[in-house]
């Protein structure tokens, strides 16, 4: 990691011009606006024809809130890296010699930003289409739990889709490698959602536990992948 | 503009260099000299090397065997700090399609900390101020697009500029452009290399030609 | 890299030496030994009956694929830092994942065919079986960046990475398995009934069972290791004469 290379940009100048560049390409294209946030809005109406019950759908709601996180965060990461691979601005970027680690955290928050708005809408989703009780109380709990767990999303999902961007077949890698990393956060995240909707009665307190496992996770994971991004990235 | 490193005159230096594509030695074994302010034609035929050759020099590349510096840079243990310093062009422009001519720009010029007075400068130079400045890249022709990403490097100040089939796809314009920019960064300093089908042309802007074929380097002489 | 290796064609090798020659043949006397004891000699257990005899098999897979994964993440720390860094690691790393899944995979297998008889279920969502299940698709994930492609170092590091990376990971998934089980479920069915009363007998076949299997494994990643050392060597090899070839093509050219 060449960060300070004289004459380069330095890692948080690096990391503010990606976040503000891909936040403007989306304000551009649209994607997430037009494709991902309806891609998840149709599989929270799939989920309520398979689970074909109310009641089961109040009691899960917290679950498929973050399922169809999950889902769109595949989709998002791609569609992040097919804006760098496809004209070479990636390689570009690289063979620039622009600090590895400030990509990471540019790209990172951009996703982040855009992960806040799809949760914020699949919350509604769930308040609208599971009947999830929404309360102010709770709504503390509910917007730290979706900072902690967007952030480490957000981190885990560019550092592997980093990975898969350059190679071929990374349609079906990136799943494979993602899935089983962001276990840990659909738990924890489901758990603390369930806290904040009083899901089955379970108290608010009970949510904070969860939210700690949240916290290391997003900070474990953003600190690896500042560290190992630009070794995953290089030729 | 360009920062001059005293006592580093040599900007390429390759002896018996080797690269591999895969398996593939593209390069096998080429000695290249090239000094500051030169700007250097590569001939040969297609899969001949060049590319390799420009890439092993952006530091994009290991180099596997040999010996190589640029811009006295040792290639084999540090060419991860070459690639600040040099521009490479080859079939990806590298920018954003969604973006518009001079947000590219800006965005490539602020990668190393430019002025916005850089950047319009940059606009100016490669033609495209005024309405092209303000249309998303995507709409571009090649040839547009083209003088954008070259517009790009001038605004992150490269040293050593290294173009694959620049010419390809610009107008005759565009192509007088090129060779104009081409000649007043090597006058600011810069040095230049090109891989060109563009014979004629290439060879009235270059000051020295050399010819790759089968992956070593060919001294033809100066024109 | 090492040309003086490149004089023999790859062919004229084996990946065996006396030692594993030696090494293999104590294996399948051990193995012998193993089935013997395992299925015919030890008594049934008080509690699960014959069903316990699946333990042979099952216990020293899952301690061999977890001792497999830990030895790919020292020798991917081994590659990764500067003044051990030798491609030789980055084999181990692989050899080890890959005989690490296969004996996961066992593992995996006869531990929930044994949960079905002792406990009459194949699944439990207990922290220990769930994160073997995350490990076995992470290592699976491991592999197929390993076949991505590109140069020896490029793989080397990507998966050095990639393997750390996991290292990080499977705490957590274990930690956080562990803590959706305490709060939110009743006591584990993995509690019950699994209570062994070892005799001594009992005792030495699962000992016995480790050793054998710890061997087997060794044997496998160093010929695994070599094999793959081939690999590269036939790449490099493949360089060589292509890079001849070159230097006579751009010779015949010079005219």
């Amino acid at each position: 990691m060449s960060n300070s290379v004289p004459g380069s940009a330095g890692v948080i100048a690096t990391a503010r011009l990606i976040a503000a560049k891909d936040l403007r390409v989306e304000r551009r294209s649209r994607v997430l606006l037009n494709q991902v946030l309806p891609f998840a809005l149709i599989v929270m109406v799939m989920f309520a024809f398979a689970l074909d019950s109310d009641a089961v759908l109040e009691r899960v709601a917290p679950g498929l809130v973050w399922l169809a996180t999950l889902f769109s965060v595949l989709v998002m990461v791609s569609r992040s890296f097919a804006v760098e691979t496809g004209d070479g601005a990636l390689d570009q970027l690289r063979s620039a010699g622009v600090p590895a680690t400030g990509i990471f955290i540019g790209k990172m928050l951009a996703l982040m930003v855009q992960l806040m708005v799809l949760v914020a809408l699949l919350v509604g989703a769930a308040v609208v289409l599971y009947r999830a009780h929404f309360s102010w109380a709770g709504g503390v709990l509910l917007v730290t739990t979706a900072t902690a767990a967007t952030c480490g999303l957000a981190a885990v999902g560019t550092l592997y889709g980093g990975l898969a961007a350059g190679a071929k077949g990374r349609e079906t890698l990136l799943p494979l490698l993602l899935l089983p990393v962001v276990a840990p956060v659909l738990i924890g995240a489901t758990r603390a959602t369930e806290s904040a909707f009083g899901t089955n009665g379970i108290a608010i307190s009970e949510g904070w536990p969860w939210l700690g496992l949240l916290v290391v996770f997003a900070v474990l994971f953003s600190v690896a992948g500042a560290v190992a991004f630009g070794p995953l990235l290089d030729e | 503009m360009i920062a001059h490193e005293p006592g580093i005159d040599v900007v390429i230096d390759l002896s018996d260099a080797v690269a591999v594509l895969g398996s593939f030695p593209a390069l096998a074994g080429a000695t290249l000299s090239v000094n500051r302010g030169e700007i250097v034609l590569l001939r040969g035929p297609n899969g001949a090397g060049k590319t390799t050759l420009l890439r092993l020099c952006a530091g994009l590349i290991p180099l596997e065997r040999g010996h190589g510096q640029v811009l006295g840079i040792d290639l084999k243990n540090d060419r991860e700090l070459v690639r600040h310093r040099v521009g490479v062009i080859g079939h990806n422009n590298g920018l954003y399609g969604d973006l518009t001519v001079s947000e590219n720009v800006r965005f490539w010029g602020r990668t190393v900390g430019a002025t916005r007075a850089e950047v319009d400068a940059a606009l100016r130079r490669m033609g495209l101020d005024g309405r092209l400045a303000d249309l998303p890249v995507s709409r571009l022709s090649a040839g547009q697009k083209r003088r954008t990403a070259l517009a790009g490097l001038v605004a992150r100040r490269a040293e050593l500029w290294l173009l694959d089939e620049p010419h390809a796809g610009l107008d005759a314009t565009g192509r007088d452009e090129l060779d104009q920019v081409l000649k007043m960064a090597a006058a600011a300093g810069a040095t230049v290399m090109v891989a060109s089908h563009e014979l004629e042309r290439a060879a009235q802007l270059a000051t020295r030609q050399v010819e790759v074929v089968a992956g070593q380097v060919r001294e033809i002489g100066a024109p | 890299m090492n040309t003086s290796m490149s004089k023999h064609s790859p062919r004229d090798r084996v990946t065996g030496t006396p030692f594993t020659r030696g090494l293999g043949v104590v294996i399948l006397a051990g193995i012998t030994l193993l089935i013997i004891l395992a299925i015919f000699v030890s008594p049934a257990d008080v509690n699960q009956g014959e069903s316990v005899r699946i333990m042979y098999a099952h216990v020293p897979g899952a301690w061999l694929a977890y001792l497999a994964f830990v030895v790919t993440g020292i020798s991917s720390v081994a590659y990764l830092w500067k003044r051990t860094r030798s491609l030789t690691w980055d084999r181990i790393a692989g050899a080890s994942a890959e005989v690490g899944v296969l004996f996961m995979g066992i593992s995996l297998v006869t531990g929930s065919l044994w949960g079905r008889i002792t406990w009459g279920t194949y699944w439990t969502w207990d922290a220990r079986l769930t994160t073997t299940a995350f490990l076995f698709v992470t290592y699976i994930g491991y592999l197929a960046v390993r076949g991505l492609g590109g140069t020896h170092q490029q793989r080397a590091r990507r998966s050095a990475v990639l393997a750390l990376l996991a290292v990080l990971e499977i705490p957590l998934v274990h930690f956080s398995v562990q803590l959706w089980n305490t709060l939110h479920q009743e006591a584990s069915v993995a509690g019950r009934g699994t209570d062994v009363e070892m005799d001594g007998l009992m005792l030495f076949t699962l000992f016995l069972g480790v050793v054998v299997f710890t061997l087997m494994y060794v044997w496998l990643v160093l010929h695994r290791q070599r094999s793959l050392a081939l690999d590269d060597m036939l790449d490099d090899s493949g360089l060589d004469n292509a890079l001849t070839a070159r230097r006579a093509e751009a010779q015949g050219v010079a005219r």
